[in-house]
């Protein structure tokens, strides 16, 4: 706490997973140490690189001049081994954030940590206890090592795939021809229905705050007290799916920002995003925060608990999830919206259809469209056919589990936006990929071969992603906020990291207020270096 | 064949471009030895079928490697060169050198292929070799991966060689000259390293009979392994 940090990035000898190995570390710890700003103060940030490599951090989601971004090539030069670079800026902002590398694949060995800024008015909530909740995943493995499998051969980290019992079980169910006609589309166009995520537990173990689930963080409380759980996903590569079994959350805040309060019983927090909860504890027992991996390859866990000897039991995790039709983008025509027919009572097919009415009111917006360059060739393998807005839909492995899980549409700004200006124009831009050759990039242009997007200064301007590829992929706009359209213009949610559902689309506002040049890219760290563009205002 | 050499990787290393704190696309290396088995014949065969790459995400140089030995040494070999180049999503067109040596008998080809996964997951390589004497050949190969479990692989797979002209020296005849088709089952301890057990079936056809009579069917032994 303060307005005046030092922070050391070094290496670290860590023992996370019964081997020992070498970390990169801010301040010799993982996570790095929380920062606590107060929103309105100058805080100064001393980094100082004692790599052998070039270094950098980045604040993520913090507004502030383009030279304080932290983006080697973009923002500055990077911090060279042995040189200490001085960040400086006002904070003009309150809430949950994060800082990490944005050099190499620092991110992945340990170069994170959260970031907590008080706010300057009193927040329309009140808690006892106020804990950071920092997910991440780590491996022995360097991540060269690891990038190098991918490209040799991507599903090297996959261990959920199909198998020929799997055809044979469908066959007895289904009938031969019903069971091949619906694997037909997957094998032609050589997609993998368990190809959830690029690199697994098999490598990964997932820490909270630094631990591991043997040796697990432990959030003390006492029976009745209000609980904020600061949710944070530092991880490299890992989508979580959180709850805390026998507790709901109360969602207040998204990426910062204040949301309507919301009740959930689960939420999927995609790499870079934030959320903050509140609970409250009701027996005097250890309950688990559980944090499972989107493919379910293994979790990170912790204890909220009365006492530090008394440990929380993993609950059992969820069976390994498989893409369907949707998730490549067909046209699954009334199938379509939130897991199908089977729940149906009549209020819920009500607030179905009003949702479905919202979207489709976003369907039909219309702005001057930006034609930007657009390739189909070795960088696509796939493209989706009839893109949806899924706002409700929780996402692959979340549909109909029985629980309450969170989604876009529940996200409702704390706040109203009624004001906000209407788009100017809008631009398009598809999530493409070829996975078989692990090759990543926008509008079928890796970084490398790309020009800069231009925004204009001043504009507001409404970004629509297509996601062309079977993963899910969180994109990050540097430098300006991302209002995102969750059905209700006047509640617009704010965020800094918008997670783009595979075979969907998802459109956001952007007020163009800061000149300069700024990143935007796909926060999955091993998609980054080709799912990039650099942005530039003027 | 030095400048040959110099040539491709001076090809592989064009439109590479620095990036702003990762690469993207750097150059990478893989050696995979498909086959390396004892075959239960007579002589008990050994046999190897491997590749190696070095190169980037579009452009590749490959050397493929494939022959058989006994005790008293290497009894034949066919071996590629090729430069490889992405042009779809899932397949590469790949042109070089091929040379294949039996017994003492030698032959230098120009090679086209194409290589890729078709649909259906089948692993498939496509070769037309132009001889130095006028003969062409056909090589075609598919393979197909079924997972028992995730790491109780069975891998079915077909070869077919076809040529224009009979070549008494290196015994290969005009038409459809051998048929190779094997099952085999692996395990992967790791993802790098799985020891098999299979069936390889082999057949002879027209005047490559002539030359060289082959029917055989025999279990093979060996282990798969890739870095």
């Amino acid at each position: 706490m303060g307005n005046e940090f030092f922070l050391n990035i070094d290496y670290t000898t860590v023992n996370l997973t019964g081997n020992r190995a070498v970390a990169t570390t801010v301040n010799g710890q993982i996570a790095g140490p929380t920062l606590v700003w107060q929103e309105g103060e100058t805080v100064t940030l001393h980094v100082t690189n004692h790599l052998k490599k070039s270094a950098s951090i980045h604040w993520h989601g913090i507004i502030l001049p383009p030279a304080m971004d932290g983006v080697p090539g973009i923002s500055f030069n990077g911090i060279a081994p042995g040189e200490t670079f001085t960040y400086r800026f006002k904070v003009q902002q309150h809430g949950t954030y994060w800082y990490h590398s944005h050099s190499g694949f620092q991110e992945q060995t340990g170069v994170y940590g959260a970031i907590v800024i008080k706010p300057k008015k009193r927040e329309p909530f009140k808690v006892d206890k106020d804990y950071v909740v920092l997910l991440s995943d780590w491996s022995d493995e360097k991540p060269t090592t690891i990038y190098k499998k991918l490209k040799q051969m991507s599903d090297y980290y996959n261990f959920s795939q199909r198998t020929v019992g799997t055809f044979f079980s469908e066959v007895k169910k289904k009938g031969f021809s019903k069971a091949f006609s619906d694997r037909k589309m997957w094998n032609e166009m050589r997609m993998n229905d368990g190809d959830i995520s690029d690199i697994t537990g098999y490598t990964y173990t997932f820490l909270m705050n630094g631990q591991n689930p043997a040796t697990q963080f432990k959030a003390l409380f006492k029976k009745g007290e209000k609980i904020r759980l600061r949710f944070v996903n530092a991880a490299a590569m890992t989508f979580f799916d959180v709850r805390i079994p026998g507790l709901k959350m109360t969602v207040v805040a998204a990426d910062g920002n204040h949301v309507k309060p919301v009740s959930i019983e689960e939420f999927r927090i995609g790499v870079a995003e934030t959320y903050d909860v509140i609970v409250e504890p009701g027996s005097n027992k250890a309950y688990a925060i559980f944090a499972q991996s989107i493919d379910r390859s293994g979790y990170a866990l912790g204890s909220l608990t009365p006492n530090k000897t008394l440990l929380a039991k993993a609950p059992q995790m969820d069976p390994v999830p498989r893409l369907t039709h949707r998730d490549m983008g067909m046209d699954m025509g009334s199938m379509d919206h939130g897991g199908g027919m089977k729940c149906s009572s009549g209020m819920k097919m009500d607030k179905k259809s009003m949702k479905k009415m919202k979207f489709a009111a976003m369907e039909a917006q219309q702005y001057p469209i930006t034609k930007l360059p657009m390739k189909r060739g070795v960088q696509t393998t796939m493209m989706a056919m009839s893109p949806k807005y899924r706002l409700d839909d929780p996402g692959v492995g979340l549909r109909n589990n029985g629980r309450k899980v969170l989604t876009y549409a529940d996200l409702k700004n704390r706040y109203s936006t009624r004001r906000d200006r209407k788009p100017d124009r809008e631009i398009i831009l598809h999530l493409t990929g070829n996975m078989e050759r692990y090759m990543w990039s926008i509008n079928g242009i890796r970084y490398a071969d790309s020009k800069p997007l231009q925004f204009h200064y001043g504009e507001r301007l409404r970004i629509t992603f297509i996601n062309d590829t079977m993963m899910n992929h969180p994109m990050h706009l540097h430098g300006m906020w991302s209002d995102l359209e969750t059905g209700d213009d006047n509640h617009l949610v704010r965020k800094h990291t918008i997670i783009v559902q595979p075979g969907s689309k998802i459109s956001y506002r952007v007020t163009v207020d800061a000149k300069g040049a700024w990143a935007y890219h796909c926060h999955l760290l091993y998609h980054m270096a080709g799912m990039f563009r650099k942005v530039v205002v003027a | 064949m030095k400048k040959l050499l110099l040539g491709f990787i001076t090809v592989i290393g064009l439109g590479q471009t620095a990036h702003a704190g990762m690469e993207d696309d750097p150059l990478l290396t893989m050696f995979v030895m498909d086959k390396f088995e004892v075959r239960n014949d007579d002589e008990n065969t050994r046999v190897w079928e491997g590749s190696f790459w070095i190169g980037h995400d579009i452009n590749k140089l490959y050397i493929y490697s494939t022959g058989e030995a006994t005790a008293e040494g290497i009894e034949s070999s066919q071996n590629e060169l090729v430069y490889s180049r992405a042009i779809a999503p899932f397949w590469d067109l790949q042109a070089g050198l091929a040379y294949d040596e039996n017994g003492d008998a030698s032959q230098t080809w120009g090679e086209v292929a194409i290589a890729g996964l078709a649909p259906y997951y089948f692993e498939t390589r496509a070769a037309l070799l132009i001889g130095s004497g006028g003969n062409i050949g056909l090589r075609v190969d598919a393979e197909y991966e079924a997972l028992l479990t995730q790491k109780l692989i069975l891998t079915p797979s077909i070869e077919a060689d076809f040529y224009t002209k009979d070549d008494s020296e290196m015994q290969l005849g005009s038409g459809l000259s051998s048929l190779e088709a094997g099952v085999r089952l692996r395990y992967e301890f790791v993802r790098e390293f799985a020891p098999y057990i299979g069936i390889e079936w082999e057949k002879t056809f027209g005047n490559t009979r002539d030359y060289n009579a082959v029917d055989d069917t025999r279990a093979v032994f060996g282990v798969r392994f890739w870095f």
